[in-house]
């Protein structure tokens, strides 16, 4: 057992924990931050991805200790207040979530996609989204949420 | 005048829960006597009955709609919401013939202790039998309402308008929440209430028929929605159970002392070992140490080579009540056979898993001999039933509560995950949640039953005069051909299998139509027609015929059949559960893999509740079925599984998903059907009949990608 302190949602927050237990665990059993998902613990479907340092990551896979000190966003740390993102807003108006076990992995995915292309084309979009199991197989919505949040921004930065 | 919804084309299938309760547990002698001495009624089979009137006459689980006084509605029902859109469709039919804005109304679905037993999610009843229940429920309470006000004011109820939640006359108005206080309206309309009140029609909807945002969408995004794999409750602990090695596997003995000494709460109760602590990981680590000291009495089991023949000789032939054997006949099927040009050819596919990407889940909590399980299930009140057998409680000590959940497909009809939590907890004195692995899902769950078939076919000119048909386990909807045929005989076998099997999607129908259309494809290639005109010749179903064009038309079938070598394109259609669907397909083979290149599908369920969800339906129900017609075979040899996990059981992912075109009729005049099953029956045999069309080689046996190689 061993103190490992890691920045949630800008959040410090702490636990006292084996230092292989996966952070997935530790988010949802320490932190309470059940928004994040189990679907496979091995890195097959993506429903456990948070952004380490603004990358996303495979929460299942990724021990506490070597994110200790480090920046970790989950779902719940995407919007303001009432105030949700492009891309939640788009998963709402395009049915991106059907039982939306999938969504918040989703979610967080193209949350680093956009924000390091925010134009991407339907291929980049796919390639970056592959990893993610979507069961409901809900695709072509989840792709027109990514879309149409990626419109949404360009007009609102234009 | 409105088509009668044919409710003998809904029954449940026949693959539906034929088994008991996952668990024995050793009888408590104390706790027998104590239920005995309660008062409660439990029969001499160890059931406890759930009839409203009797032995749970406590439980009040009647209400279907409240009223408050401050204004709130609540429609309560007891169905569950796995992603289908069910909580979104319930509110927008109350809130129509209520006729208040759809944010007006709550919905609480699936609480054995507060909504009505509704009985299991499935076979596409909530449509079709829900619906119109809650419509029904609504317009009373309206009526109710009215009728209230009419009183009030010494008028006649003639007089009164609705609108935006109040009963309105020139000036005056009536709020839902001021006639909830003058009158006694808090509790049960189903009681007292006029009946008969008419629904409101499909043409003059206005919440009905609309493309409504799923409910609690909001929730989804923002992480805040709560599954059954999220429930937390004070003082909890995680949970984990130890597996057999192997399907059949014994437990002779087991030593629990290494996980207690971990510090876990370590439990055996008969074959049920398991273990709980203050993190899943301590717990998962502590069941690790105890399946090392577990001994195991292995069993034969046999594997997933040749199990189309193992079916078939393992077929139950003697007639076996509802879940057994059947035949039906109309017509002399051998004469017409005998004087006909014939053709004959036998199909197979194998099992398939569901894998909702949920888990199943559940948090079980005691308070003295009560029990509370927030669990993912599609049979609350089923698993009410199932706990209360295994800790022989009475129905009102026994409660379940669904929150929304991760998927469902027709896998989570059980409740194993449940009654185990709750044994956890029973040992443990505090809540357990408890989560299954993706292994476990792959293994523990159920199947999609593999199945094996044997079709004849008798032709004169274009006219398919005999049918002969043969279905050995995949269940018996659909099993019926909807073409016109004089003379049909019909056979059903369910067989020993192997795997533990249920409900899926469609289940019998992925099967039977399956054969069925691959079978047409071939009977067409016969007679030298294409397949789109014969399926039309032999038919008289003008709602089938009608899908079977608009697919067609939408895909210019007509000028992309021949497409060169390697590419073509097939078309399937079929009928279940009260809807149509036809797909036409096109695939490109290339070194052995099938690429879809583009699919329509043109969809015909009646009248349409909301037309965002459906198509989100229809389309998530046809990609699903891309994966179990190319990819998806569960194999096992030896007891095990050797492709139980995402990495090695090829699932539809982002890359491989075609364009995809939805064609949807809407049918006003039609009551309306479900769409969450129906739609992948034609997948399979449409992308089947494409790639004999690219290729020239028939391939009868799913997944279509392994197979046609
Ligand atoms: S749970 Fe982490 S990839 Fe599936
Ligand atoms: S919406 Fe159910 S898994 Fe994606």
């Amino acid at each position: 057992m061993a103190r490992f302190t890691i920045r949630v949602n800008r959040n410090e927050l702490s636990t006292e924990s084996p230092p292989d237990r996966p952070l997935l665990d530790v988010l949802r059993e320490d932190f309470g931050l059940t928004g994040t998902k189990y679907g496979c613990g091995e890195g097959q479907c993506r429903a456990c991805t948070v952004l380490i340092d603004d990358q996303p990551t495979a929460s299942c896979l990724t021990t506490i200790s070597s994110v200790d000190g480090m920046s970790v966003t989950t779902i719940e740390g995407l919007a303001s207040g009432d105030q949700l993102t492009a891309l939640q807003q788009a998963f709402i108006d395009m049915e991106g979530a059907q039982c939306g076990y999938c969504t918040a992995g989703m979610i967080v995915e193209a949350t680093a996609l956009l924000k390091r292309n925010p134009k991407p084309s339907r291929t980049e979009i796919v390639d970056a989204m592959n990893p993610h199991l979507c069961r409901c197989c809900g695709y072509r919505n989840i792709l027109a949420s990514v879309e149409l949040a990626a419109r949404r921004s360009e007009a609102g930065d234009a | 005048m409105p088509e009668r919804f044919r409710e003998d084309l809904c029954e449940p299938d026949r693959k539906e829960l034929a088994e008991g309760p996952a668990y024995r547990f050793e009888m408590d002698r104390r706790e027998w006597i104590s239920s005995i001495g309660a008062g409660l009624l439990v029969t001499a089979a160890g059931k406890v009955v759930f009839s409203p009137g009797g032995a749970s006459a406590q439980v009040r689980s009647s209400h279907r709609l409240h009223l408050g006084e401050d204004g709130s509605i609540t429609v309560l029902t007891g169905k569950v919401e796995v992603g289908q859109g069910s909580r979104t469709e319930i509110l927008q039919a109350a809130a129509e013939e209520l006729r208040v804005p759809p944010g007006a109304v709550q919905v609480v679905l699936a609480d054995t202790a507060e909504t009505p037993n509704d009985g299991s999610t499935a076979g596409s009843r909530t449509t079709p039998s829900t619906i119109p229940v809650v419509r029904r429920a609504s317009a009373s309470a309206r009526e109710l309402l009215v009728r209230t006000a009419a009183e009030t004011w010494n008028l006649d109820a003639s007089e009164l308008r609705v609108e935006a939640g109040a009963v309105v006359r020139a000036g005056n108005r009536f709020s839902y929440a001021d006639l909830a206080r003058t009158k006694r309206l808090e509790a049960t309309v189903d009681d007292n209430v006029p009946k008969g009140v008419p629904l409101r029609e499909v043409r003059n909807w206005t919440v009905l028929g609309q493309a409504l945002p799923k409910v609690g969408a909001r929730e989804i995004v923002t992480g805040a929605h709560r599954y059954p794999s999220d429930i937390t409750r004070p003082n909890m602990l995680y949970g984990a159970v130890l597996r057999p090695p192997s399907y059949g596997a014994q437990l002779e003995s087991v030593d629990l002392t290494p996980g207690r000494e971990l510090g876990a709460m370590a439990v055996r109760d008969g074959e049920f070992v398991g273990c709980a602590a203050r993190t899943s990981f301590e717990a998962r680590k502590a069941l690790k140490v105890i399946s090392e000291t577990a001994r195991w009495r292995r069993a034969a089991h046999p594997s997933s080579e040749g199990l189309g023949a193992y079916l078939k000789r393992h077929a139950q032939s003697s007639a076996g009540g509802r879940r057994g054997a059947r035949r039906r006949e109309s017509g002399d099927v051998d004469g017409a056979l005998a004087a006909a040009q014939t053709l004959e050819a036998s199909y197979e596919m194998p099992y398939v898993q569901h894998a909702p990407l949920e888990p199943r889940a559940a948090v079980a909590e005691w308070d003295g001999d009560r029990l509370t399980v927030w669990t993912g299930t599609q049979r609350p009140f089923g698993v009410r039933e199932q706990l209360a057998e295994a800790f022989r409680l009475s129905a009102d000590k026994a409660r379940v509560v669904v929150p929304d959940t991760g998927g469902g497909f027709g896998g989570k009809h059980t409740g194993e995950v449940a009654i185990e939590a709750a044994r956890l907890a029973k040992a443990a004195g505090k809540p357990v949640s408890l989560r299954w692995t993706r292994a476990e899902e792959f293994a523990w769950a159920y199947f999609r039953p593999a199945a094996a078939f044997e079709a004849r076919a008798g032709l004169r000119g274009e006219k398919i005069v005999a049918w002969d048909f043969t279905a050995y386990n995949p269940g018996t909807a659909a099993i019926e051909t909807p073409y016109a045929v004089p003379n049909v005989r019909t056979r059903y076998f369910p067989c020993d299998s192997p795997l533990r099997e249920g409900s899926y999607r469609g289940i019998g129908a992925t099967g039977n139509n399956f054969a069925r259309e691959i079978f047409m494809d071939e009977l067409a290639g016969v007679v030298g027609l294409d397949p789109l005109e014969f399926r039309l010749a032999n038919l008289d179903d003008e709602r089938l015929s009608a899908v079977l064009r608009a697919a067609a038309d939408r895909f210019a079938w007509s000028t992309s059949r021949a497409l060169g070598r390697n590419r073509g394109s097939g078309i399937a259609a079929g009928f279940e559960k009260g809807s149509y669907i036809a797909i036409c397909a096109q695939v490109r083979v290339e070194e052995g893999s099938i690429e879809v290149e583009r699919l329509v599908s043109a969809f015909d369920c009646g009248a349409i509740l909301n037309p965002g969800n459906l198509r989100a339906q229809i389309e998530g129900c046809v990609i699903q079925g891309l994966g179990a017609a190319l990819s998806e075979e569960i194999r096992f040899a030896g007891g095990k599984l050797l492709n139980g996990s995402f990495a090695r059981y090829p699932l539809p992912r982002f890359r491989g998903t075609p364009p995809i075109e939805t064609v949807v009729l809407n049918r006003p005049d039609v009551q309306s059907a479900g769409a969450g099953e129906t739609p992948i029956i034609a997948v399979a045999p449409a992308l089947a009949n494409a790639v004999f069309a690219a290729t020239g080689r028939r391939v009868r046996s799913l997944p279509l990608g392994a197979r046609q190689a």
